[in-house]
């Protein structure tokens, strides 16, 4: 009987997903800066919050951690209300802000054994440290950690208490690529241990590796949510640059008919570019590839950097915005 | 490190809980008393200003004193003073900063309570009050201090000293929890230095005119100082007065904390 409450218990858990956030609605005075956004994350995986800065997205996730209250809209997490059920949820959920939050003058071994000492059974201060690179800079303030450093030690304080959940707000802002490899593999192993991840990124390479699920946001609304892979399937692309100026007219006639060609012109610093896609999004094939070289052995065109890839994340951002993720 | 160095292995697996309230409490006080103890400028304000005027005025005749030895006169407004500094500057200070740093926020995001915070940082200030009454303690009796009264002012004494740290803590949290940090820092060494000042600290409030010494009288560190100096030093008996004028500064105090102080 016993057991059967448990599992039943366990299933209801299983049900409810890490994060449902429904219409939310966050306001600034005059300024709206999450305007009826909903998601769900599910528990488990990573999910990347994905947009330009000043998209909502922090603002989204400081609603979850219970830090700002909703205008409108509803949020879950782990099935509960993060401002009603905050003290249950505390315990449970882990928390890595986008900077600060550690006094200037503690050190860092010193405020992981802190954060440590607030939990049941957390993992060992010293053996994250040293996982993090950090065992060096145990006893160096806060405030002379480099900013990797400081954004290390602020992932380590949001897992040491093997949290269900973690939010982590743009955790690899500012960090050079070992330290950002690094975080990355920690991320995929907080997944593979059963940890949902939350976390914010404005870069698309983090969210394409990282994530199981991407929610791009734009002013303050999803514009594009689903697995990482369906938002970047359909849509083959053929791509190489040019020093040449390219016919794309004669290359089109050239290719079977749905094809379309276009040509992006050069900037400063790079070639002009040709894009081939089907118009139907479907797959470019060898056939198409060999069509395109021997137009181009034809016409005394030199491709460089010619790839058959899917279209990134920041195509359809670009596509479904118009705008340029990177600002 | 090489590649092939195994990576110190950490189980991930979810198991998450809080501590009990006493381990968090202790941790968080902990915490916050070696961050003050490091402090330099916190020092400066807590331990080495009250030891020199304590020092200063007891040897050297620059102000009228009064009949008795100077340093009978002197030990209780230190004594208020070292309070007033810790209780209320040096934590208006340091709570204005976490404030602005979001720690208080990063806080909010852990297992610790908000009162769980609160009574870590008011333990981590009786604890640097407690090393300050002990080394104040300890200069003046080497300069001679004499203090007057048995058991029941020395009970009195401490009853004030917490009233006044419940006064000061109350009102610095006030302060931090509604200016910006730098407001923060730039009032709270003007009150502190204007209490100093005017607050019977190193001088009897006798000397002002009527109005000037009521108004005076009703501050809480003429409250503190004049108790303490009542008792310790003129041997009188407890007085309800300072005790009914910490009260009602703490009572006020907490109750405008708890209802405009900002987290972050």
């Amino acid at each position: 009987m016993r057991a059967r409450t448990r599992a039943a218990i366990d299933s209801e858990a299983m049900e409810t997903a890490a994060v449902e956030v429904t219409d939310l609605v966050k306001r600034y005075g005059a300024t709206t800066a999450v305007d009826g956004l909903s998601f769900t994350a599910p528990r488990g995986a990573v999910t990347a919050l994905l947009g330009p800065n000043g998209a909502g997205k922090t603002s989204t996730v400081e609603v979850c951690e219970g830090f700002r209250r909703a205008d409108g809209g509803s949020v879950r997490v782990l099935g509960l209300d993060p401002a009603a059920d905050a003290a249950r949820l505390k315990p449970r959920v882990g928390v890595m802000p986008q900077s600060g939050g550690v006094p200037t003058g503690a050190r860092a071994g010193e405020w992981l054994r802190l954060t440590a000492s607030f939990h049941a059974r957390p993992l060992s201060p010293d053996t994250l440290l040293e996982r993090l690179g950090l065992t060096n800079a145990s006893r160096t303030p806060f405030r002379r950690l480099s900013g990797g450093q400081q954004q290390r030690l602020s992932l380590a304080a949001a897992v040491i208490g093997r949290p269900e959940l973690v939010f982590l707000d743009e955790p690899t802002a500012g960090l050079d690529p070992q330290a950002r490899h690094a975080t990355w593999e920690l991320v995929a192993e907080l997944r593979a241990a059963g940890v949902g991840v939350v976390l914010t990124t404005h870069h698309m390479e983090e969210a394409e590796n990282l994530a199981d699920r991407v929610v791009i946001i734009d002013r303050g609304r999803v514009v594009a949510d689903g697995a990482t892979g369906e938002l970047t399937c359909d849509g083959h692309e053929l791509r190489f640059e040019a020093r040449e100026a390219v016919d794309t007219e004669a290359l089109e006639a050239a290719l079977p008919s749905g094809v379309r060609v276009e040509a992006r012109p050069a900037t400063a610093g790079r070639a002009a570019e040709c894009a081939v896609a089907r118009a139907d999004g479907g797959e470019i094939g060898p056939e198409m590839l060999a069509t395109v070289g021997t137009w181009c052995a034809a016409n005394g065109v030199h491709p460089e950097g010619l790839r058959v890839q899917r279209r990134t994340l920041e195509d359809v951002f670009l596509e479904l915005t118009g705008r340029d993720l990177r600002s | 490190m090489t590649e092939t160095t195994a990576r110190p292995a950490l189980d991930f697996t979810p198991a998450p809980g809080a501590a009990p309230m006493a381990r968090m409490v202790a941790a968080q006080a902990g915490m916050e008393l070696r961050i003050m103890l490091r402090n330099g400028e916190q020092l400066l304000l807590t331990m080495v200003i009250p030891v020199l005027l304590l020092v200063g005025f007891s040897t050297v005749d620059v102000v009228e004193l009064g009949d008795g030895p100077r340093v009978d006169f002197l030990t209780p407004g230190v004594l208020a003073l070292a309070v007033m500094s810790t209780a209320f500057t040096g934590q208006a200070i340091g709570t204005g900063f976490e404030r602005r740093y979001g720690v208080l926020k990063r806080l909010g995001a852990t297992p610790l309570p908000r009162f769980g915070l609160l009574a870590a940082k008011t333990l981590a200030v009786l604890a640097v009050e407690a090393i300050q009454i002990a080394v104040l303690c300890s200069v003046a009796l080497a300069l001679g201090w004499d203090p007057q009264g048995g058991p029941a002012a020395f009970a009195y004494a401490l009853l004030l000293v917490l009233l006044g740290t419940a006064a000061f803590s109350s009102l610095a949290l006030l302060m931090a929890g509604t200016l910006r940090a730098e407001a923060t820092l730039a009032a709270a060494n003007l009150v502190y230095v204007v209490l100093l000042g005017l607050g019977g600290v190193l001088f009897d409030t006798g000397r002002f005119p009527g109005a000037a010494q009521t108004a005076v009288e009703a501050l809480p560190i003429t409250a503190l100082a004049g108790g303490l100096r009542a008792v310790l030093a003129d041997g009188a008996a407890p007085s309800l007065l300072p005790v009914a004028v910490l009260a009602v500064w703490a009572a006020a105090g907490a109750a405008l904390a708890a209802r405009f102080f900002r987290w972050e």
